[in-house]
């Protein structure tokens, strides 16, 4: 009894709800004859292609600013790099590595902006980051509509600004997806994705190691602690702020690729939120986080979406919507969880 | 020592106190200027603009006071009245299910929405105890997971579990609701056709309302909290009622389309009842209590102020006024989008209080109705200015909910800041 | 009076308390009896039990969450049970806090009124209770005013306190007191700690006029010469034990000063002689510390090469400030020389880079990663600064856990932690394995000079031991210089060399271990100048 205490107590209600969830629904997909094969490819990819925007919570959450719901910042400044990559009118890979490098200076700047003023608003952070997204993503669509981008594959044929989804079709539609692909049975293994998703783990779980990552650690864990071993505790958190906002802006190019457009103007809005819920149902917290609660979080939070949408139809038949449902309830349940966490307050 | 026991007040010159008027009131200054701007540029004649301005005042106000309550209790912005508009946007949909119209509906959407109101912010309060610190972005999440509850329900359940038999609301398939509500034959205007008065009848009305109290103000000496040296404030409402008058006259001899406004009495009448009940309220011992835990929840629980209880109270309060403002709100609407209308009052309901000059620890009810007058102010004039500005409709709308965020944003930062700060100092001390 | 002591009438009765904390006990038989109108000051070092008393008299959750207490309380004659401090308010007992409990947003009339506001029945209170009923702003600053006036501020009482001076806040609490009606006891904590001498002076006046009103008064307090202006009758603590109760006239300083700190010391046995080095390691000058709570303002103390040196003096004078402002972790001016270097202020990193280290007296707070383990909280600061423990790759880094496993078991031999081993998380460990992690972590450093504040602070007794002696033998192997601070002044005499008392922020002198409890305590309390100064004049 003791056992299943701790291993409750380690786990956590909301894992134990989330992964039940999961399992009712593999059986009833099983039941229902939906084939396991499909959603199991797709489920990966989708791990794949959000992981990074993932990974992109572990520096924030390590730093001490907490759930970073800015990463709308970073986001930004990645398309910005994907459109740049198809004004250049670039193909394949070169296209992807073009948009990270010129999307890394951008948010790398923007990054460190927003960590001075995350320094300034200690405590207040999260309320703030959500707000400070928010407005990034209104200001830029500002941006699309009088950014001076002249690509025809971008702009709208009449009027003005760029269009609200713009195909990558041709360019570097779903291209780490299909390096190196294989077929286990009918499942596809998106060899080039997941292998990008876990080169970007390594390189954090690297940095976690170093130095300055301990510094980092140890600042948002207990800054007086850091403060006393000589760490300047604000530098630290401005390091992990433009870190995220980094992975961030590599995180949504990753996932433009495999999803195969570009989505501008309000779409970047409540991605934050995605992220946010897929490393808490990973067992992270407002504290802590480890590179394993992304992967596991990002691949449970995924599988219950994909799985959930096939399953709600066959039960229900035209009703899509439940999946949409399903998405909004867990991930803002597992954020208002976290949030009772943190020890009211006192 | 008794002259040094003596506090000097401090009375600043005429050019001091404006440019701190200013300082202070930088935001609200800002929308002003903007919203002259945007007048300029919309090319709007002032009646229409004045036509526009009376319905969204009426919609909106309401909804902007039922954030009040949790200012005065230190929990900040009430990114939470959601769930109330929530309630009332369920009430008024079985209200029309059940085909009950004009003001007995609404008085029977009321009688449904108040208890699940109170339930609502009850639950909504004793999740904020347990996050405190986090109440603003707990109610924004919140707002955003009982969305998801909502349309589970309507989406899903209507229908397929709970019986709804109506083919006007539900979708084809027998299962959900339509995405827009009309409630033409319902609800519509049911309290603002109540009774209608043209406008300038309201305002000449309001006018010698205002003078009034002017003179109330006048013989009694104000009874308020800050006793001291009130200034002369009874002659700013004697003077302002008669200039409000006398512009009515001038405008009657005119042949303007101001003329043909008309004023939705009953709501105008609701919220000022609501208006007097915040002001009533911030006299009371309850409402002392609450501004007590809002300042500082230690000393108050030592004063044997249970902090917890005051701040449910303050949150029930809150989600229920927001669901009656919501009812408002709708009825003023006419046709709603089902799953869409309640998202944005938490939102769009902040932003106007902010914009009116409150903080996340200040909120007066003149911040919230100049708030809400500026706000939709830009709301009406931004589109237009925008295309004739920049040939792009698009661009003005964008423009505004950037400005809508940002200001929440901004007082964010400010406020956090501030704190920072003020920390610091404390602690230097 | 003497005549009358057995059918005597007491306002406040406090018969054997006794208190005990997870086995540990803080209080036994402590009986106190207050007449109306008396002024009865408690006296005791910091520890002594006079804040765990309080804590029974106006029932705080601390002490019914850990069992309750021993003892009965009887309030004019009558037996009571007091589980909240709105309880004692209603029982009559007051208190003017050290930390003010004051609304700085709210005038002084809210203040005083606090949760106590008159109310007027309005509109809406005859349907929704009492709780919607008006404030009677009128009489509740009439109300106050009447308790201005009895302390003799003359402010109006309209203002708000935000940017009132502090000793004005203080007579606003006091006024708040004097405002509940049944008032019957009054308990005043360390009200003087914060007041300029002319505002102390005033304040022990209001004392003295509220005494004669017929209100009784608890004075706790270590300004043992204002207890010799004002109070009637004395009661000294010391350990959780009641020492004595007398009448001020039959006592003086020098007597309180001794009864406070006297107990005897266990020598350890090994004389603390002096390592015979007089040369100067460290030279401190006219150094001022912005600790809140614990200020220094302006200390010139030299520090021997190979000495341990103690560091006295109550709470909230600026013992602990010291190490603190020299280790940069709050703003500090003066001159602070290591070796005959000026150490730069103001910057952790350098003070540890220079040499120093520090062993923090907010273990849990500053000295602990809680959620890591016990090998990085023993490396991480060495690593930090100095750069060890890590593997190079270019300018890249990884940290090298091999050493770093090797030097935590090293360590936990030489500390003798007790843990299941390096990789447990330092929360789960014992208060005295948490102190030694730290002094681990301050040894990774090999620092020159070890700064050790409040070492025994929350520990078992035995640990106490262990850890007093890990001092000494890191002292006498490796001729480290130690200065520790304490406010458990038997252990500073157990193992310093020399002891530095400081009160008020400032020296206030240096004695051998050896030295009387007199000596000490006139010290402690800041009369030992007064008392020897005076001394000597009368002999020459």
């Amino acid at each position: 009894m003791d056992k299943v205490k701790v291993y409750y107590n380690k786990f956590g209600l909301p894992r134990i709800i989330i992964i039940s969830f999961l399992l009712f629904l593999l059986i009833a997909a099983v039941m229902l004859e939906i084939p396991i094969s499909a959603l199991i490819s797709d489920a990966l990819v989708r791990t794949g292609m959000n992981g990074i925007l993932v990974l992109s919570m572990v520096p924030g959450i390590l730093a001490g600013i907490g759930l970073n719901f800015g990463i709308p910042i970073g986001i930004v400044c990645g398309l910005l790099g994907g459109l740049m990559a198809i004004q250049l009118n670039l193909y394949g890979f070169t296209a992807i590595l073009v948009a990270v490098l010129i999307s890394l200076p951008l948010s790398l700047v923007a990054g460190y902006l927003y960590g001075l003023l995350l320094n300034r608003v200690k405590g207040s952070e999260m309320t703030i980051a959500t707000y400070i997204g928010f407005s990034i993503v209104s200001l830029m669509s500002i941006g699309w509509l009088v950014l001076p981008f002249t690509s025809e594959e971008m702009r709208w044929p009449i009027g003005t600004g760029l269009r609200t989804t713009i195909t990558l079709q041709g360019r570097f539609e779903r291209i780490l997806n299909q390096w190196g692909a294989f077929k286990i049975g009918d499942v596809v293994f998106p060899t080039g994705l997941i292998l990008f998703m876990l080169f970007f783990c390594l390189l954090v779980w690297l940095f976690l190691r170093s130095r300055l990552g301990t510094s980092m650690i140890a600042a948002g864990d207990n800054p007086k602690f850091a403060t006393a071993s000589g760490i300047n505790v604000n530098k630290m958190r401005i390091i992990g702020t433009m870190l995220s906002t980094v992975l961030s802006a590599v995180g949504i190019i990753v996932y433009s690729q495999s999803f195969g457009f570009i989505q501008l103007y309000q779409a970047p809005m409540f991605m934050s939120f995605a992220a946010v819920a897929a490393i808490l149902i990973g067992g992270a917290t407002i504290k802590k986080a480890t590179i394993s609660n992304v992967i596991i979080g990002a691949f449970l939070f995924q599988s219950v979406l994909v799985v959930s949408l096939p399953v709600a139809n066959k039960i229900l038949a035209d009703v899509s919507s439940l999946a949409e449902i399903a998405r909004i309830v867990i991930s803002n349940g597992i954020i208002l969880y976290a949030l009772t966490q943190i020890g009211g307050g006192e | 020592m008794d002259e040094k026991l003596k506090i000097v007040i401090q009375e600043d010159s005429l050019g001091t106190k404006i440019k701190k008027a200013l300082v202070s009131n930088m935001v609200t200054v800002f929308f002003v200027i903007l919203c002259i701007i945007g007048y300029y540029y919309s090319g709007l004649t002032f009646g229409f603009l004045l036509n526009d301005l009376i319905t969204r005042m009426v919609r909106n106000s309401f909804l902007v006071l039922a954030l009040l309550l949790p200012v005065m209790a230190g929990m900040g912005l009430n990114f939470a009245i959601v769930l109330g508009a929530m309630c009332a946007q369920a009430a008024v949909i079985f209200v029309t299910h059940w085909g009950v119209a004009g003001l007995p509906g609404i008085g029977l959407t009321v009688l449904l929405t108040t208890p699940i109101a109170i339930l609502l912010g009850y639950l909504t309060g004793q999740l904020f105890n347990k996050a405190k610190g986090q109440e603003m972005i707990g109610g924004l999440i919140l707002g955003f997971f009982s969305n998801g509850i909502y349309q589970l329900i309507f989406l899903i359940l209507i229908g397929s579990v709970i019986p709804f038999n109506n083919e006007t609301l539900v979708l084809s398939t027998g299962v959900g609701l339509r995405s827009t509500i009309d409630l033409k034959d319902g609800l519509r205007y049911a309290i603002d056709g109540a009774w209608t008065l043209p406008f300038t009848t309201a305002a000449m009305a309001f006018g010698g309302l205002t003078i009034l109290h002017g003179i109330y103000r006048y013989i009694k000496g104000l009874p308020s909290l800050g006793i001291g040296p009130k200034h002369k404030k009874y002659l700013l409402s004697g003077a302002s009622g008669a200039a409000l008058i006398g512009w009515v006259f001038y405008i009657q001899s005119t042949s303007s389309f101001v003329n043909l406004i008309k004023v939705p009495m009953v709501t105008a009448i609701l919220i000022g009842l609501m208006c007097v009940f915040t002001t009533y309220f911030s006299r009371t011992k309850l409402g002392q209590d609450f501004r007590t835990v809002g300042q500082d929840r230690h000393i108050a629980d030592v004063s044997g102020i249970n902090s917890d209880k005051t701040r449910l109270t303050a949150m029930i309060l809150s989600t229920v006024f927001a669901s009656w403002g919501h009812i408002i709100f709708l009825q003023n609407l006419g046709t709603f989008s089902t799953y869409g209308s309640h998202e944005q009052i938490g939102f769009y309901s902040v932003a106007a209080l902010l914009i009116g000059g409150a903080s996340v620890t200040n909120a007066k009810i003149s911040h919230a109705l100049l708030g809400t007058l500026l706000f939709h102010t830009l709301f009406i004039v931004s589109p237009l200015a925008g295309r004739n500005l920049f040939g792009d409709a698009q661009l003005g709308e964008y423009f505004r909910v950037f400005v809508a965020y940002g200001v929440i944003g901004v007082s964010l930062v400010m406020h956090a800041w501030r704190k920072q700060i003020e920390g610091k100092k404390r602690l230097s001390q | 009076m003497k005549t009358e002591h057995n059918n005597e009438h007491y306002v406040l009765d406090m018969r054997n308390i006794g208190k005990e904390y997870y086995g540990t006990r803080v209080l036994k038989d402590i009986n106190i009896q207050l007449k109306p109108g008396e002024i009865h000051a408690i006296l005791g070092e910091n520890g002594a039990g006079k804040s765990t008393l309080m804590n029974v008299l106006f029932g705080m959750s601390v002490i019914h969450s850990t069992g309750g207490f021993e003892g009965e309380v009887f309030i004019d004659g009558e037996k009571v049970n007091i589980n909240s401090p709105v309880e004692a308010m209603e029982k009559g007992i007051g208190m003017v806090h050290q930390e003010f409990m004051l609304i700085p947003g709210y005038s002084i009339t809210e203040n005083i009124k606090l949760n106590r506001e008159t109310t007027n029945p309005g509109l809406l209170s005859r349907v929704a209770g009492k709780k919607l009923e008006i404030l009677d702003m009128k009489s509740m600053n009439m109300d106050a005013r009447k308790s201005l006036d009895k302390v003799g501020v003359g402010i109006e009482e309209w203002v708000k306190v935000a940017g009132l001076p502090v000793s004005f806040m203080q007579f606003v609490e006091i006024a708040r007191e004097l405002d509940k009606e049944n008032l019957k006891v009054l308990v005043f904590d360390e009200p003087t700690a914060v007041l300029t001498e002319s505002d102390a002076d005033r304040l022990l006046e209001t004392m003295r006029k509220i005494a004669s009103e017929g209100i009784a008064i608890l004075f706790i307090t270590h300004r043992l010469d204002e207890v010799q202006r004002v109070a009637d009758r004395i009661t000294v603590l010391r350990d959780g034990q009641h020492v004595i109760t007398k009448d001020t006239k039959d006592s003086n300083v020098n007597e309180m000063a001794n009864l406070m700190v006297g107990r005897e010391i266990k020598m350890t046995g090994e004389s603390r002689d002096n390592e015979g080095s007089k040369n100067v390691k460290m030279r401190i000058r006219d150094f001022y510390v912005d600790m809140p709570g614990e200020t220094v303002k302006g200390i010139n103390l030299d520090i021997y090469e190979g000495e341990i040196l103690g560091i006295g003096g109550l709470a909230g004078q600026g013992k602990i400030g010291l190490a603190n402002g020299i280790m940069g972790l709050y703003k500090s001016e003066g001159n602070v020389e290591l070796d005959g270097k000026k150490i730069s202020l103001n910057n952790p990193e350098k003070s540890l880079k220079q040499g120093l280290a520090f062993v923090s007296e907010d273990r849990r707070g500053v000295g602990l990663l809680l959620d890591s383990s016990i090998e990085l909280n023993t490396v991480i600061t060495s690593m930090q600064i100095q750069g060890t423990f890590l593997k190079r790759y270019g300018v890249f880094t990884q940290r090298d856990n091999k050493k770093i496993r090797e030097h935590a078991l090293k360590m936990i031999k030489d500390l003798d932690i007790r843990c299941t081993g390096p990789s447990q998380i330092t929360r789960r460990l014992s208060g005295g394995n948490q102190q030694k992690v730290c002094i681990a972590r301050a040894l990774t450093l090999n620092p020159k000079v070890l700064f050790v504040s409040e070492p025994t602070r929350g520990i078992d007794v035995g640990a106490k031991k262990l850890v007093l002696d890990t001092l000494v033998q890191l002292n006498k192997e490796y001729g480290m210089t130690i200065i520790m601070t304490s406010s458990e002044l038997a252990e500073l005499r157990m193992i310093s060399n020399r002891i530095a008392i400081i009160n008020e922020g400032k020296l206030e002198g240096i004695l051998p271990p050896d030295a009387s409890d007199v000596d000490f305590g006139l010290m402690m309390a800041g009369e030992y100048h007064k008392q020897k100064g005076e001394g000597v004049r009368a002999d020459g």
